[in-house]
């Protein structure tokens, strides 16, 4: 195995940045060596200091003013942060991973095109709804055409922080674009409801897909365990909690067949509470594509 | 003599003045947004047309248009729309002469350009409904409608699961971002009168100054009427009803009932009495399926405080597996699922399903 790592910078010190933090620790290919905000008061800042990164609460200008520069940047602040920003790192040549709902470069959801976009100097990772549903939207479009998919995402209320409720549109917007572009539905649509009940109520996330009277039924059931088992490799938490339901076709339907597919989503416990693992689904993808694109690049200079 | 619809209020507290002109209550009718779930959103442009027609005539204010789950509610989850909502809008902003019309979203499932659609299909009054404790994902909503000049109504929903001071601080977050009037919302049919009493007054006493206060009442235990009588004494102007309950789980506060006992109180509503009366029995019963009934189920809704549209898809899900649809609420009710959770019904009754084969061994 390769000693060799890339560098990384996590902007934004809330509580995903820190959660990532955690996460990038432990890896093989990302030395995480920046941890950078605006609130010297923070206490992501503070964890970071803690665990030997160098912190700055002076924001990116402080950054890019180094001599030394990252070769990967996560984007934990928010989509209007990262709009502002993103020309800056692409010019500095370093490789932003946004996690934000700022879409400025291409979607990736690891296990259905994780390894897509290594050459991309921006990705972005849709939405917490989006990463726990879109793969499964796609595990069913492997098998046979879905015409219309929708997905529910029910998180607890504490785990949706004040970005996520200023914007709830642009999530449902951006979820519904990512299950059309990534999960393979010709139509999507997205719903999340923020549910406060005590103790929190741990992500779940049904995931309904239109398909064929004829699809293959055992076939759609194979490939949505198949699924399960792609993405516990990066969120072991990540568990179906019924076996794929098969609704007949009705009028109301337009003749198609309903797919319901249930899962549940409990995170890590890295930084953040096991309950909100629709945060923790969002530190681990970035987190691997983090990855993939490090050992892409590795992989070029090592030739 | 003023119009109906005259909001004379200014929101700057016009203390003595009544409210809506020679009104002291401004009713709203909620057949064809609530009655949605107890048709399983299969209303036709002809029954929304006909019942608009007469309620219109009966002199009621303000009638709400929308699929049951608000704009945007057509879907795998709350039910397919036979025909689009916007197209129920349209046909009701043509079809009334005096009255609003009004229509419902909710932040998570409709949208601002589905807020705009609506009025440009003639809505008038944009209804915002969150859960009782995120009134903050409606800010950038209620912001919208106001730059859009549409008047708004937020919807605090299943107002019995918190204290009076949560609601009031809720409904400060909504007045705050634009909201002109703030309902207590008994989505469960689960308040009892004191409950509503002091729900209404501790919102009254924290916005009521700058906005109006409203109360949306259902029939799960039956008082839909009463709740609604002390609603209005506490200092709720505005009233949600659906004529012959037409609405989700037992259904709403009967509004022609409502109308008579307000007559009987001297409360004067702009609803002719023997109208509506009219209304419910030649044009609204026609229009549904079967009448809401105070039955187990609807019972059980009041009784364990679950959203009162979770009752068709309670029912379906015990028909689709062979489970208990009473059992599968009060589950719902012990999860403390939210408006929105339909989805979750159907996992219930999976696991109600296992947990009955494996308690009974299949014998051969």
């Amino acid at each position: 195995m390769s000693a060799k790592k890339l560098t990384a910078a996590i902007v934004g010190p809330g509580n995903i940045g820190t959660d990532l933090l955690f996460k990038l620790l432990r890896s093989d290919v990302v030395e995480p060596r920046w941890m950078i905000g605006v609130d010297p008061s923070s206490e992501g800042l503070k964890i970071a200091a803690d665990k030997g990164l160098e912190v700055s609460h002076e924001g990116v200008d402080w950054l890019l003013g180094q001599d030394e520069l990252p070769d990967l940047l996560f984007e934990a602040t928010s989509a209007y942060v990262h709009r502002a920003c993103a020309p800056r790192y692409a010019e500095a040549g370093i490789r932003a991973i946004d996690l934000t709902p700022a879409a400025v470069g291409p979607a990736v959801i690891p296990p259905v095109n994780g390894l897509e976009h290594v050459d991309a100097l921006n990705v972005n990772m849709i939405t917490c709804g989006g990463q726990a549903t879109i793969p499964m939207v796609n595990a069913v479009s492997r098998v046979t055409p879905v015409s219309y998919a929708e997905i529910v995402a029910s998180v607890s209320s504490v785990s949706a922080g004040p970005g996520t409720r200023a914007n709830i549109d642009e999530f449902t917007s951006t979820t519904s674009a990512g299950v059309v572009s990534i999960g393979g539905a010709a139509q999507g649509k997205a719903i999340i409801i923020l549910n406060p009940a005590e103790p929190p109520m741990i992500m779940r996330d049904t995931i309904f897909c239109a398909v064929d009277p004829d699809a293959d039924t055992d076939a759609i059931s194979e490939s949505v365990h198949r699924m399960e088992k792609a993405v516990q490799q990066y969120v072991p938490g990540y568990r179906l909690l019924q076996e794929p339901q098969f609704d007949g076709p009705s009028d109301l339907t337009g003749g198609r067949r309903r797919v319901s597919i249930f899962v549940e989503v409990e995170g890590a416990g890295d930084f953040l509470p096991p309950y909100s693992g629709n945060l923790d689904i969002m530190t681990a993808a970035a987190a691997q594509v983090g990855e993939n694109i490090a050992r892409h690049l590795l992989a070029e200079k090592g030739n | 003599m003023t119009d109906l619809n005259d909001l004379t209020r200014t929101w700057s507290g016009t203390h003595g003045d009544k409210p809506f002109g020679t009104l002291d209550l401004r009713l709203t009718d909620t057949c064809l947004r609530d009655g949605s779930h107890h048709k399983r959103h299969q209303f036709t442009a002809t029954e929304v047309h006909d019942i608009v027609e007469a309620l219109d005539n009966s002199g009621v204010p303000v009638i709400e248009v929308t699929h049951g789950d608000g704009l945007g509610g057509s879907s795998f989850n709350y039910g397919f729309s036979r025909t689009p909502e916007q197209e129920l809008i349209k046909i009701a902003a043509e079809t009334a002469k005096r009255a609003k019309i009004a229509f419902l979203m909710l932040p998570g499932l409709g949208t601002k350009d589905d807020i705009r659609a609506a009025q440009d299909n003639g809505g008038q009054i944009c209804r915002i409904a969150t859960h009782c404790t995120e009134a903050d994902v409606s800010i950038q909503h209620f912001g919208l409608a106001r730059e859009l000049g549409l008047e708004t109504v937020g919807f605090l929903m299943m107002s019995h699961t918190q204290p009076p001071e949560v609601l009031a601080r809720q409904a400060r977050i909504m007045v705050d971002a634009g909201c002109q009037c703030v309902y207590v919302v008994d989505s469960a049919g689960a308040l009892i009168m004191e409950q509503t009493a002091d729900r209404v007054s501790a919102v009254v006493a924290e916005i009521g100054h700058q906005a109006d206060v409203g109360f949306h009442g259902h029939e799960n235990l039956g008082l839909g009427v009463a709740n609604t009588v002390v609603a209005a004494r506490a200092g709720a102007t505005q009233i949600d009803g659906s004529v012959r309950r037409f609405g989700a789980g037992a259904g709403n506060t009967p509004l022609e009932a409502f109308v008579g006992v307000a007559d009987k109180l001297g409360w004067t509503t702009g609803v002719d009495f023997l109208k509506i009366v009219d209304a419910s029995e030649d044009v609204i019963k026609p229009a549904m399926p079967e009448e809401c009934q105070l039955d187990r189920m609807t019972l059980m809704m009041g009784y364990a405080g679950v959203y009162s549209s979770f009752l068709k898809h309670a029912g379906n899900a015990a028909e689709r597996f062979g489970v208990s649809g009473a059992q599968i609420l009060l589950e719902a009710g012990k999860r403390k699922l939210i408006g929105g959770q339909e989805d979750q019904l159907i996992d219930i009754a999976l696991q109600l399903k296992a947990a009955q084969e494996s308690e009974s061994p299949v014998t051969v």
